[in-house]
């Protein structure tokens, strides 16, 4: 299988905390790989590193067989990278519509560009709210706004940091099985998750963060499994 | 079949223009609106028919001042960063104005070229300062306090140009009292040249400015452009994960905001045949503040009307002290910020648009 990323010795210390501490990892595409650790890991910061708003100190990023690691921001979205942040970055004065219609107009015009926003409107059941102010929102609408202003651009990997934070069960579900669709159409999806269930539900393949590095790396059981990963995480998770 | 497709491929295209005049950036929609709309232009246009050509010279003056209000509602209500700055571009264009008419002379049009010219002066010195605030990361309070010190600077500069080593051309730039006796502008025609002076002719063609600027503003902000810039005011750290530069549009939105600024000073320049250094001063730079947030900021017809009452108030109030005037300018921004922050202007549209939707229902 053809890589989609890979991470080379990524080091990045902020004074004497070191947020990525020579991270190798890599991605192949078509993969839906989950990433998870206890609180304060690193795992954010390593996507912000994957999109460019951290310079690292060291090591290489590679994304679609070309170095990325001194692009800007939005050149590395342009290339294909789409991201659905921790706190819900949606544009909380405009309308529903409008959050989508940002979001996709750099890519689609006139009727390819009605016709996502209504499919996407669709996939995130926000018919109804489609010119509601994106505040007033709950949290998991919110949520699903944000992965569909990620989604529409159809990227080619997806980052999503804990899509899942603040919803209901029975939403996580949906999300879960939103991801499946996508990861269907044929988007790589990297997640950041805390809920072991929801990790189930959707990868295959797990990473486990610990202070910056790797810690282990294995499918969904290998990892339940692992003692030391009980030990730093799943032992006192609150699950 | 063939002619069929290139007939209504442009045909499309201008339908989609025009059917950005409306749109979730802008306020006013609907037959209604519009209606409403062109009683008022057509009350404007009958204007000078009923008042002396003093007072429609005067309420030429007034739309004069518009563009820089518009453009200042681009940069700060849609885009989000405030400038405090804008007649420093104002100011540039005017004298621009006066020392290429000065040294060029008024025949074959050339105050129109004059004019043309010093809006592009303008408007490229505001990409300039753009480029360096918006690529060098100053953000929030700090654009207010460079574009601030951009004008004053300006200013103190222009203030001590009076020796007459400091001429271009023909022009002398003269210090602390300004440069006069530019000419109007001059519109070149078959009987002989006509010369804008305030009076009915010169405000025909600002009425016919405002009205152009005013629907090409409405156009660009409800456009994709449009939709960047209200998103970038409302969250530029996710506009920039969408894969957009935020910084070139920052700056081409304060680019577009400067020439605006240009045009109302070069046509002020032509209207008195004056410019002067305290047009870059502090209270110049904050009076489009007043005017734009009074009115409302995120919206270009509440700007535009807002600007034209405070405009007209203020000189009214002119009449008893200006000193008076300034005073109650202060104490309208107050309100404005504690009672309707979204502009007065804006507040009432807001009110009238659901009593209008009460009344339907
Ligand atoms: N810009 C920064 N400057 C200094 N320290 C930072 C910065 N960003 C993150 N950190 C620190 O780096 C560590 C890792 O933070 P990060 O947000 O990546 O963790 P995380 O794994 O996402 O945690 P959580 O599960 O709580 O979201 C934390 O100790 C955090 O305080
Ligand atoms: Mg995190």
């Amino acid at each position: 299988m053809t890589e989609i990323l890979k991470v080379q010795g990524l080091r990045k210390a902020f004074g004497g905390v070191v947020v990525a501490n020579g991270i190798d990892f890599s991605l192949s595409k078509g993969a839906m790989h989950c990433l998870i650790g206890p609180n304060g890991a690193g795992k954010s910061s390593f996507f912000r590193l994957l999109l460019g708003e951290h310079a690292p100190d060291a090591g290489t990023i590679t994304f679609d067989g070309s170095d990325i690691t001194g692009l800007r921001s939005f050149q590395r979205i342009r290339r294909g990278i789409s991201v659905k942040f921790q706190v819900p970055g949606i544009f909380k004065a405009l309308s529903v519509r409008q959050n989508l219609e940002v979001a996709f107009q750099d890519h689609l015009h006139g009727h390819s560009l009605s016709a996502t926003i209504r499919e996407m409107l669709d996939f995130t059941d926000l018919r109804a709210e489609e010119m509601t102010p994106a505040g007033i929102l709950s949290h998991g609408q919110q949520q699903w706004l944000e992965i569909a202003m990620a989604v529409g651009v159809e990227p080619k990997l997806l980052l999503l940091d804990e899509p899942t934070a603040g919803m209901s069960p029975d939403e996580t579900r949906k999300t879960g099985e939103m991801l499946h669709e996508l990861n269907g159409r044929g988007i790589t999806i990297l997640a950041v998750e805390h809920d072991m269930a929801f990790v189930e539900q959707i990868a295959k393949r797990v990473t486990v963060l610990h202070f910056g590095s790797i810690f282990a790396e294995g499918t969904i059981t290998e990892i339940i499994d692992h003692p030391g990963v009980q030990e730093i995480y799943l032992g006192t998770a609150d699950v | 079949m063939t002619l069929n497709t290139t007939d209504t491929v442009p045909r499309s295209r201008a339908r989609r223009l025009f059917s950005r005049l409306e749109g979730p950036q802008t306020m006013g929609s609907g037959p209604a609106f519009w209606t409403v709309a062109a009683l008022v232009l057509g009350v404007a246009a009958a204007y000078p028919l009923i008042a002396d050509a003093w007072t429609v010279g005067n309420a030429a003056y007034f739309l004069i001042w518009t563009f820089m209000a518009m453009g200042l509602g681009v940069v700060w209500g849609y885009a989000g960063a405030l400038s405090f700055g804008q007649t420093a571009f104002f100011g540039l264009a005017g004298y621009a104005y006066g020392v290429i008419t000065i040294n060029l002379g008024t025949a074959y049009g050339l105050t129109i070229v004059a004019l043309l010219l010093s809006v592009a002066i303008g408007g490229l010195f505001a990409l300039v300062i753009g480029y360096f605030m918006f690529y060098g990361r100053i953000q929030g309070v700090f654009i207010g306090i460079v574009t601030l010190s951009v004008t004053l600077v300006l200013e103190t500069f222009m203030a001590q140009t009076a020796g007459p080593q400091w001429r271009i051309g023909e022009a002398r730039l003269n210090g602390f009292n300004g440069m006069s006796g530019m000419p109007p502008l001059t519109l070149p025609w078959f009987g002989g040249d006509i010369v804008l002076y305030p009076g009915p002719p010169l405000y025909y063609l600002l009425l016919g400015l405002v009205v152009i600027c005013y629907l090409g503003l409405r156009i660009l902000l409800n456009s994709p452009f449009g939709n960047v810039l209200v998103a970038i005011r409302e969250n530029p750290h996710r506009v920039g994960m969408l894969g957009y530069d935020v910084r070139l549009y920052q700056m081409l939105a304060f680019g577009i905001g400067g020439a605006f600024a240009a045009l109302s000073g070069a046509l002020y320049t032509a209207w008195g045949q004056y410019i002067t250094p305290s047009s870059m001063g502090l209270t110049s730079a904050a009076l489009p503040i007043v005017w734009v947030a009074v009115g409302g900021r995120r919206d270009i017809t509440a700007t535009l009307i807002g600007t034209l009452v405070v405009l007209a108030g203020f000189q009214t109030l002119t009449i008893y002290g200006s000193q008076y005037a300034l005073v109650v300018m202060g104490a309208l921004l107050l309100v404005t910020v504690l009672a309707a922050p979204q502009g007065l202007i804006v507040g009432a549209m807001t009110l009238l648009g659901r009593l209008f939707q009460r009344s339907k229902t």
